[in-house]
C-alpha cells in the first residue's frame, strides 16, 4: 500500500521560515500533467478557525499568481498584513469563527512548496528550469494530498479569486463529491489570448535580464530583479482600470512642479509603478513567476473534455456561486458568464453576481461592501444546507 | 424583470405567488424566470421545501437575492433560457414577464422544453377596464394594472386571454389549470365561466405543459 500520507518537516530554512510544510516523500511522488512525477515534494500552508469534529467546515482558499498562504496573517517575508484579511477573519464573510479556513502555497511557489527555487535532489541545487512545468491540475492535485493528509474529504468550500478562481473551477470538475460549494471569483474557465500575451510580455521580460542566466541565477549568484519588476510593472497595469488609475494619479507629478524633461520618474504612476516592481523582487522568485505564468496559460478546463465545459461540470452537486466585477478586463463579465452557460446546461445550482465596481481586476481583493454582503449570503445559505452550526449567523446579511 | 415590468396591488406575498406555490409539489426542482427581488423564491423554498433557481435581468435584483442565500443569476428570458438542459426542472416559472419579452411564442416554447411544467402569469388586455380605457378615451390604456404611458413601457407583447389560450392550442400545449385574478388581485368570481374571464379577469395564470412530450 501506498503511503500518501507526509511529514511536517522542520530542517531545511523554507521550513522553518514557513512552517507549516508537509513533505511527501519517495512513496508519495505527486504525478504532473507533464507526465513527470515529482518526489520528493513540499507543501507550506496556513490554517484560521478549528475544525468540527465531524470536519464538514473546511474551507480552501486558493491563492492567485502571486498571492500565498498568508490569507490572513502577518507575511514572514514581507511583515505585511494577510493578502485577504477583509475577507477571511472572524466574523468576516469566510468567518474563522465558523469555518475551519486552510490556504496552500501553489506548487511552483517560492513561499515554501514544491518549485524552482527548491532543491533537486539529484544536483543538491536549485531546480532552476529542470523544475517540471506545472499546471493548474498539479497545483489542485497537491492541495487534494494535503487535504488527504489533513484528514479532510469533503471541503465545506473552495474559494480564489483570478488565478485562485481557476484552482476552484479544477477543483469542482477534478473532485466534485469533496467540494460542497465553489466559489470562482474573477476568473475564466481558459485564459485568453490577451492574457497569454500579457504573460508572455512579463517572461520575456524576465529572461531578457542578463542576470537570469537561463533561469540558472542561484549559481551564478545574482538574481533577474530588473527583469522580474517589468514583469510585475507590466502586469500590475492589467490588475487595475483606466478611472482608478486616472482617479489615483492622474496626470500628477511626482515630488516636483513641473517636467523634468528627462526619464526619471515624473508622473506619480510611473513612481508607483516602479514602486510595486521593486518590492515584488523582494519577496517573489522569477523563475517561479515564469512557471505560474505558464500554468495559467495553459489552463483550458473544457479541453479535458472535448470542448465542452459544460461536461466537466456533468451531475455535479456542487454549489456555485460566480463573481464577477464591471470594471475588470483581465477577466472580463463575459469569461464568467460562459462558465454560468456550463453550469446552467449541467443544470447545476449556480447564483452568479456581477458587482459594480471601477477598481478592475484587483477588486476582489479591495473592500467591495456589495460583494462581501452576496459571499456572506451564499456562504450563510450554503452552510445552512450543509448542517454547519449557525449560532455565529449573524443579521446582518 | 418583474421589477420593471407589471405589477399587481398587494404589498404582501402577491396572490398570484401564492396561487403559483399551490400549483408546486413539494420536493421538486423550480426555475423562476424574472425572480426580481426573490419573493417567490423565498416563499418556495421556505414553505415547499423546493429546490429553486431564479433568473434575474436587474443585477441588483440578482445580488439582493443572492445577498439572501437564493441561487439566482444574471440573464434574460429572450437570449439565456437555451443553455438550460431540457427538462432539468419539474416547474418553469415566468411571473408578469411574458409580455416583457421580445419573442412571447420563443419563451413558451422554452420553458415547455426545459421543464415538465410551465406556469405562466400574465395581465389580460382583454379585461373590461383595459377596453372602455380606449373605447372612451381612444388612447393606449394607462390603468393600475397597465401603469406606463406607451413610450415607456415595458410591455411590448401584451395579449388577452383568448390570444393566449388559442397561441398555447396551436403550440400543442395542455392547460392543466388556468385560475384568473379581478381588479383587486383577488381570486376571480367568472372563473367558473370560462366564456366571461377575458372580459372580467385582470389577469391570468396558467399552468402548461407539452402535449407532445412524454
Amino acid at each position: 500500500m501506498i503511503n500518501r500520507q507526509g511529514t511536517e518537516i522542520t530542517a531545511t530554512s523554507d521550513a522553518e521560515r514557513f512552517a507549516p510544510v508537509i513533505r511527501f516523500g519517495a512513496d508519495a511522488a505527486l504525478p504532473l500533467d507533464c507526465g513527470a512525477s515529482l518526489a520528493p515534494w513540499d507543501i507550506a500552508y496556513q490554517t484560521y478557525g478549528t475544525l468540527n469534529r465531524d470536519k464538514s467546515n473546511a474551507v480552501l482558499v486558493c491563492h492567485a499568481l502571486t498571492g500565498d498562504q498568508y490569507v490572513a496573517n502577518r507575511h514572514p517575508v514581507t511583515g505585511r498584513d494577510g493578502w485577504w484579511k477583509t475577507i477571511v477573519g472572524p466574523g468576516r464573510p469566510v468567518d474563522t469563527e465558523r469555518y475551519f479556513v486552510i490556504c496552500a502555497n501553489v506548487l511552483g511557489g517560492c513561499i515554501g512548496s514544491s518549485g524552482p527555487t527548491s532543491i533537486d535532489p539529484a544536483t543538491d541545487a536549485p531546480y532552476g528550469l529542470d523544475f517540471p512545468v506545472i499546471t493548474i491540475r498539479d497545483m489542485v492535485r497537491a492541495q487534494a494530498r494535503l487535504l488527504d493528509h489533513l484528514g479532510i474529504g469533503q471541503l465545506f468550500c473552495v474559494i480564489g479569486g483570478s488565478m485562485g478562481g481557476m484552482q476552484v473551477l479544477q477543483w469542482a470538475a477534478s473532485y466534485p463529491e469533496r467540494v460542497f460549494a465553489a466559489v470562482p471569483i474573477a476568473t475564466a474557465a481558459r485564459h485568453s489570448a490577451q492574457n497569454i500575451a500579457f504573460h508572455e510580455v512579463g517572461r520575456q521580460a524576465i529572461m531578457a535580464d542578463p542576470n537570469w542566466h537561463g533561469g540558472d541565477y542561484f549559481t551564478a549568484g545574482a538574481v533577474p530583479e530588473k527583469g522580474l519588476a517589468v514583469a510585475r510593472m507590466a502586469a500590475h497595469i492589467t490588475y487595475l482600470s483606466e478611472p482608478a488609475l486616472h482617479s489615483k494619479f492622474g496626470r500628477n507629478l511626482q515630488d516636483r512642479d513641473r517636467l523634468g524633461f528627462g526619464f526619471d520618474a515624473d508622473f506619480q504612476v510611473e513612481s508607483y509603478l516602479r514602486h510595486q516592481g521593486s518590492t515584488f523582487v523582494d519577496r517573489f522568485d522569477a523563475n517561479s513567476y515564469l512557471y505560474l505564468t505558464r500554468a495559467m496559460d495553459y489552463f483550458d478546463l473544457a479541453a479535458e473534455y472535448d470542448g465542452v465545459l459544460a461536461e466537466a461540470f456533468r451531475d455535479t452537486r456542487t454549489r456555485f456561486c460566480v463573481v464577477s466585477f464591471t470594471s475588470d478586463w483581465l477577466f472580463p463579465t463575459v469569461e464568467s458568464r460562459q462558465v454560468v452557460q456550463a453550469l446552467n446546461a449541467a443544470a447545476a445550482n449556480v447564483s452568479f453576481v456581477e458587482i459594480a465596481s471601477d477598481k478592475g481586476h484587483d477588486a476582489f481583493l479591495l473592500d467591495e461592501p456589495e460583494f462581501f454582503q452576496t459571499l456572506t449570503g451564499f456562504l450563510h445559505a450554503a452552510a445552512e444546507k450543509r448542517g454547519l452550526a449557525s449560532d455565529t449567523a449573524r443579521e446582518d446579511i | 424583470m418583474t421589477q420593471t415590468t407589471f405589477h399587481p396591488n398587494g404589498q404582501k406575498t402577491r396572490i398570484d405567488l401564492q396561487i403559483i406555490a399551490g400549483m408546486i409539489s413539494p420536493g421538486s426542482r423550480v426555475l423562476d424566470v424574472g425572480c426580481g427581488d426573490g419573493e417567490l423564491l423565498r416563499l418556495l423554498s421556505s414553505t415547499r421545501d423546493v429546490d429553486c433557481r431564479g433568473i434575474e435581468l436587474s443585477q441588483q435584483g440578482v445580488n439582493a437575492c443572492v445577498a439572501q442565500g437564493l441561487s439566482v443569476v444574471q440573464g434574460n428570458a429572450d437570449t439565456d433560457l437555451v443553455n438550460y438542459p431540457t427538462r432539468g426542472f419539474d416547474y418553469v416559472i415566468l411571473s408578469q414577464t411574458l409580455q416583457a419579452t421580445r419573442a412571447p411564442k420563443k419563451v413558451l416554447e422554452e420553458m415547455v422544453r426545459i421543464g415538465r411544467y410551465a406556469i405562466v402569469s400574465f395581465p389580460n388586455f382583454g379585461y373590461w377596464r383595459v377596453r372602455l380605457h380606449v373605447l372612451r378615451t381612444g388612447r393606449m390604456p394607462v390603468t393600475g394594472l397597465l401603469p406606463h404611458a406607451w413610450h415607456d413601457t415595458p410591455n411590448i407583447h401584451l395579449c388577452a386571454i383568448d390570444d393566449f389560450t388559442r397561441l398555447a392550442r396551436e403550440m400543442n400545449l395542455v392547460v392543466e389549470r388556468f385560475i384568473t385574478l379581478d381588479g383587486d388581485g383577488k381570486l376571480n368570481l367568472f372563473n367558473r365561466f370560462p366564456a366571461c374571464v377575458n372580459l372580467f379577469a385582470a389577469q391570468a395564470l396558467f399552468l402548461l405543459r407539452d402535449k407532445s412530450a412524454p
